[in-house]
């Protein structure tokens, strides 16, 4: 039996992910760990991220207090501006954004340049050099990734949560006191933790699919463009999608 | 027949979709000889090289180095295996991320129990080998194609392997530096008894460095001589390639000549085999 060619094709995907993710764990505790590289990747992906991930938050917390404050004002509970911003980034949009802009951000860029590599036989050298190519450049990506995404979007909590107060209180004029309050008040460790969770997997996903695009790439510089976008594209699906399944799952 | 045999290739076949590149290669590589293939642009040279380093499967037929069949290799074995091998790519295959000093000694760090010191002086002697004394602190971005080719050169023959494997490791270069990198090559294989394999279609430097010189035509071996018999044999497609000569059988054979021939020569990768072909075989290891 054949199956269509676009069927065809996302089982082949999907498929070469999974052999990559396999390879991926398989490789993880093999010597020789090289922790430079690993750090290296923690500043390209985590560090340099922190400006667009500051203004993401910032500017979403901002709309966030201006939206609810309008709709909720109509039925007097402005009150709980504070908490809806507050639970809106830490459970979900913190983590859905960073996650989105860090694959248009690192993971692109690990599409483009393990591409790159792959059609100027630079993985090939590699190869011929000993070296495994998943152990020595997906390795250090994936597992930056998955660390430093918690941490942007810890971070991101907070500025979201600055962004709707300087809107409620500042523009709006909410009682600051009472606005902080309401903030902390409906909040438990649990909403912070399935932020931060989702926030690994999804740091995981964008560096795996990143690394993916990259050693599959064929046909030139063209190919290397088309790894770098099929880097963001499906990265961005594959967040968008798992979230559902994460929250439905696990909270 | 020679008594002993390094690399024994036989009935290799390998095809990219539809588009058969080896059809059905024969040849024996013996200790210490250096054998130069030749062959037009996409006539599956590269690609025979790959399958001689475990790069690229074969869809049917055996390559053997030492005896041991390296299709068969599993993961571990082939990283052993590999130790063997030097080789020096088409457009160097420097990583561009190291400098030139770093390229150099990766394969010493990876291959090798050498001190720090040890591979200092590894690296200043393979740089000077290639005439490139004092641009270890360079980026290969910063450095011309032909001495991004000498890098790779020298990376490949720093961890004195046994076997070197060049895939056009003179192409595009200015004369004097193509006969220094023939007599590298030549003095490798006299003083160290390194077997090598090189790919080229620069024949004055095949004629120089080959024991013996075999032409890769439509994936087969069609002629293979040592090469004071090669440049007498009597095949016109010898001689067309040989004279470099537009009209011949060789040119009545190959199909028009597209733009994908262009581009081979200005440089692309991977001749004969669709880019990144090599990513398809990533599955393997």
């Amino acid at each position: 039996m054949t199956l269509p060619h676009p069927v065809e094709g996302f089982f082949e995907e999907m498929g070469r992910f999974f052999q990559l993710v396999g390879r991926i764990f398989a490789w993880t505790p093999r010597p020789p760990y090289d922790f430079r590289e690993l750090f290296r990747q923690m500043v390209k992906v985590g560090v340099d991220s922190v400006p667009v991930v500051f203004l993401t938050a910032l500017f979403t917390g901002m709309v966030l207090a201006l939206q609810t404050f309008s709709v909720l004002n109509r039925f007097k509970a402005q009150d709980f501006v504070g908490s809806l911003v507050a639970l809106s980034m830490v459970r979900e949009l913190s983590a859905v954004l960073s996650g989105l802009i860090v694959a248009g951000r690192a993971g692109s860029a690990m599409g483009a340049e393990l591409g790159t590599m792959r059609v100027t036989e630079q993985i090939d050298a590699l190869e011929v050099m000993a070296t495994d190519p998943v152990h020595y450049l997906a390795v250090p990506r994936v597992w930056a990734s998955t660390i430093m995404l918690p941490l942007l979007v810890i971070m991101g909590n907070g500025v979201g949560i600055l962004g709707g107060y300087l809107v409620a209180v500042v523009l709006m004029g909410a009682n600051p006191v009472s606005y902080l309050d309401r903030t902390f008040q409906f909040m438990d460790l649990n909403d912070l933790v399935s932020g931060v969770v989702k926030a690994s997997v999804f740091g995981f996903l964008l560096a795996a699919i990143g690394c993916q695009q990259g050693f599959y790439t064929t046909g030139g510089a063209e190919g290397v463009g088309r790894s770098t976008t099929a880097a963001v594209v499906v990265a961005s699906i594959a967040i968008l999608i798992s979230d559902f399944f994460l929250t439905r799952l696990l909270f | 027949m020679p008594e002993a045999v390094k690399i024994h290739i036989h009935d290799l076949h390998k095809s990219f979709g539809s588009k058969v590149v080896l059809d059905g290669v024969n040849v024996d590589v013996v200790p210490a000889e250096s054998l130069v293939i030749i062959g037009g642009s996409g006539t599956g040279k590269s690609v025979l090289l790959k399958h001689i380093i475990g790069l690229l499967k074969p869809d049917s037929g055996t390559v053997e180095v030492d005896g041991q069949a390296v299709e068969k290799l599993g993961n571990r074995q082939i990283t052993e295996f590999r130790r063997k091998f030097g080789m020096a790519f088409q457009e160097g295959a420097l990583f561009d991320s190291m400098t030139v000093w770093q390229n150099v000694a990766f394969p010493l760090q990876r291959l090798t129990k050498m001190s720090r010191g040890e591979i200092g002086d590894r690296v200043e002697e393979c740089l000077t080998m290639v005439r490139l004394e004092g641009v270890g602190e360079k980026l290969p971005s910063q450095l011309s194609g032909g001495m991004r080719r000498r890098v790779g050169f020298a990376r490949a023959v720093a961890h004195q392997p046994e076997i070197l494997l060049f895939d056009e490791p003179t192409t595009g270069l200015d004369p004097i530096t193509t006969a220094l990198i023939d007599e590298v090559i030549l003095d490798l294989s006299d003083r160290l008894k390194t077997t090598s394999v090189t790919i080229t279609h620069d024949m004055e430097s095949a004629f120089r460095i080959g024991d013996r010189i075999a032409m890769l035509h439509q994936g087969k071996i069609i002629a293979e001589a040592p090469p004071e018999e090669f440049r007498r044999l009597d095949d016109p497609r010898v001689q067309q390639f040989i004279h470099g000569r537009a009209d011949g059988p060789l040119s009545e054979e190959t199909p028009a000549r597209g733009p994908r021939d262009s581009k081979d020569e200005t440089g692309s990768t991977n001749e004969g085999e669709p880019a990144g072909a090599g990513a398809r075989e990533l599955e393997r290891s």
